[in-house]
């Protein structure tokens, strides 16, 4: 079509969101890039350092083992959770009282705060009087989170497990809901079995919702702070200090703000990036 | 390839069925002979899918048995059955190519690869679809895709019947020709049983030898189309049937002649027994009457232009009765008086034709 009309005046209609987005991201970040840049040593004083900080980051063995454990914890979360996440969805029941039964007691999870949630298992695994870590005990297993780095980390999965798998279940069961009955008769006359019919037709029709659900849980594993801030605090050592709580003890432990700064920046890019690489390559299909 | 008996079926979707209303399906008797051409034809809701689904054992009925030949499959699942079923809505493996679509069912049955391909090509060219082949099958249009789904029974060389739930819903107009004389084509082909299911009479008239009609869970006749055209069983097949559907006009009975706005109405048919108690009417065709001298007065009240004829709705005293005038026929100017043609003139008792000879 040739005869659009072009009027400039609607870019103010853009205005508003754009003022918000400015105020709630953009400049925030900004600050994060000055300080990313720059030395301070207080009273607003500022000597530039160009990309000393990046290379400062970049270099360290400190963040080179947190990004090590963070991706290896990402990794495992998601082997676990989205797998996991599905079986369950696909065993949850299609129709009857039992749908709201389980829908709830499945987000149940997802409503408790992040750090009730670590103190919560803090208790649950403390293998003096926590009902997980003296049952552990009991069984002749030698169990000390607080001072095993296997048991630290496998108290921290285990917890993320049971927080998060609840996500990937919801948007997994609301998927196969929205497959039609036609697809399940059509597979029972041409013989299909029941893995051809995962395979074939739950699968591909699930694509889009997980998409979103390893995404997330990708993104949310990333970032994760409270749980094991509040289990484990990092420890034992350093076995369970993640990227944000590596983070959070350079910029407001040992206060460096610029090697604080670059690090945010670097954290911020490898999410964004991982998360448009694993975007398109899911959605590439999906235009033709 | 065998005759399909349905005996004394029955279904309700309820666990405890107790009044009428509760049956999805009223008990019936239909046999299916083989090779035949079908359609099941009916408003939405009147159990054609029921009926279809109990045919390709995706439901188990309530009551009576399902023959495919000598062998009674009442409890045996849809793949073992060894039917083929074509749905409202295309039903295509997205992640495969049309050729895997087509594959999918040789494969499940664990035939070979050499023997598959050969199938899977006849098939292709049949359907028009071999240029496609190597294509990803969700890249289609949906007439496409539905002939995927018919290519995947078709592929099959054991299929007992091919079932079809109103498989041109979402089909454009100027394609649903096309799809059909198609089927027509491969039906007189092949040869296997297919049954039609749909609530367009146009469809089902053209496709099928044999249509099947349906209303409330009942069957209410079974018949050539020419059957139900002239023959109408019930006053439903009347209405369903024909455009505008056929005249239902109250009426009495005296000796033996049926007896309209106070004047004897002719027909060269009698009627047969009826209920004493029961409601009567005269079902006639608007094809079947005409303007004449003298005969049933009546006032003209709309003349609508329908292009080779018209329609022309009149009345007396409180019925309406419309009959079709073909062009360039005369209309009475003031007093109009209507004869009806004995020959199409029945009787109907509680909504069944009670005029004998009626049907056969």
């Amino acid at each position: 079509m040739d005869n659009k009309t072009t009027n400039p005046k609607a870019w103010f209609f853009v205005l508003p969101v754009v003022v918000l987005v400015a105020f709630n991201a953009v400049i925030p970040l900004m600050t994060v890039v000055n300080y990313s840049v720059q030395e301070t040593f207080g009273d607003n004083i500022f000597f530039w350092e160009g990309v000393k900080w990046f290379e400062t980051v970049l270099n360290s063995e400190r963040f080179h083992a947190s990004l090590g454990r963070q991706l290896i914890f990402t990794s495992i979360i998601l082997a676990i959770e989205v797998p996991l996440g599905v079986a369950i969805a696909l065993t949850m029941p299609k129709k009857g009282v039992w749908v709201s039964v389980c829908l709830v007691l499945m987000a149940m999870p997802l409503l408790i705060p992040w750090n009730v949630v670590g103190a919560m298992w803090n208790i649950f695994a403390l293998p003096d009087i926590g009902l997980l870590g003296h049952s552990i005990n009991a069984l002749g297993i030698d169990y000390n989170f607080t001072r095993q780095p296997f048991a630290a980390w496998f108290t921290t999965i285990l917890m993320d497990v049971w927080h998060w798998t609840s996500l990937v279940v919801l948007l997994a069961y609301a998927g196969l809901r929205s497959i039609p009955d036609a697809y399940y008769q059509a597979a029972k006359i041409d013989g299909a079995k029941p893995w051809a019919v995962f395979r074939y037709i739950q699968l591909p029709k699930m694509k889009r919702v997980l998409t979103i659900a390893i995404l997330l849980r990708f993104m949310d594993s990333f970032m994760i702070y409270t749980e094991p801030f509040v289990l484990t605090g990092g420890g034992p050592g350093n076995s369970t200090t993640f990227l944000s709580i590596d983070l959070v003890k350079v910029a407001l432990g040992q206060f460096d703000l610029g090697p604080a700064a670059a690090m945010s920046l670097i954290y911020f890019l490898i999410v964004l990036l991982v998360s448009w690489v694993f975007y398109t390559l899911m959605m590439k299909d999906e235009d033709q | 390839m065998s005759k399909i008996s349905l005996t004394n079926v029955r279904h309700s979707y309820l666990t405890e069925p107790k009044t009428d209303a509760d049956w999805a399906l009223k008990e019936m008797s239909v046999d299916w002979s083989d090779g035949g051409a079908y359609a099941l034809l009916g408003p939405s809701g009147c159990g054609k899918t029921t009926l279809l689904n109990i045919i390709s054992g995706l439901l188990t009925p309530t009551e009576g048995e399902v023959w495919f030949g000598d062998e009674e499959v009442s409890e045996m699942p849809p793949d073992q059955r060894n039917i083929a079923q074509v749905f409202q809505f295309p039903v295509v493996y997205d992640t495969m190519t049309v050729y895997d679509n087509l594959a999918f069912p040789l494969r499940n049955r664990g035939l070979s690869e050499p023997e598959i391909d050969g199938k899977v090509r006849e098939i292709a060219d049949m359907l028009d679809l071999a240029e496609t082949l190597m294509t990803r099958a969700s890249g289609l249009t949906a007439d496409g895709k539905q002939k995927i789904s018919l290519g995947r029974g078709l592929v099959r060389s054991d299929v007992n019947v091919i079932m079809f739930d109103e498989p041109l819903t979402v089909i454009d107009p100027h394609l649903k020709w096309v799809l059909r004389s198609k089927l027509k084509e491969l039906h007189q082909k092949i040869g296997t049983t297919m049954i039609y299911v749909t609530h367009d009479q146009t469809e089902a008239l053209t496709f099928a030898d044999q249509v099947v009609v349906m209303q409330e869970g009942e069957v209410v006749q079974i018949g050539t189309p020419v059957d139900l055209f002239e023959r109408p069983q019930h006053t439903f097949v009347g209405h369903f049937i024909g455009s505008p559907g056929m005249n239902v006009l109250g009426c009495s009975v005296d000796q033996g002649q049926p007896v309209f706005g106070g004047a004897p109405v002719a027909m060269s048919k009698k009627i047969g027994a009826y209920d004493a108690n029961a409601r009567l009417e005269i079902g006639i065709r608007p094809e079947f009457i005409s303007f004449a001298d003298q005969g049933i007065p009546v006032q003209i009240e709309k003349i609508s232009d329908a292009g080779r004829f018209s329609i022309v709705e009149t009345r007396h005293g409180d019925d309406v009765i419309k009959l079709l005038v073909p062009d360039g026929g005369a209309f009475p100017s003031d007093q109009a008086f209507l004869t009806f043609d004995p020959d199409h003139t029945h009787v109907y008792a509680n909504d069944w034709v009670v005029t004998r000879g009626a049907y056969g």
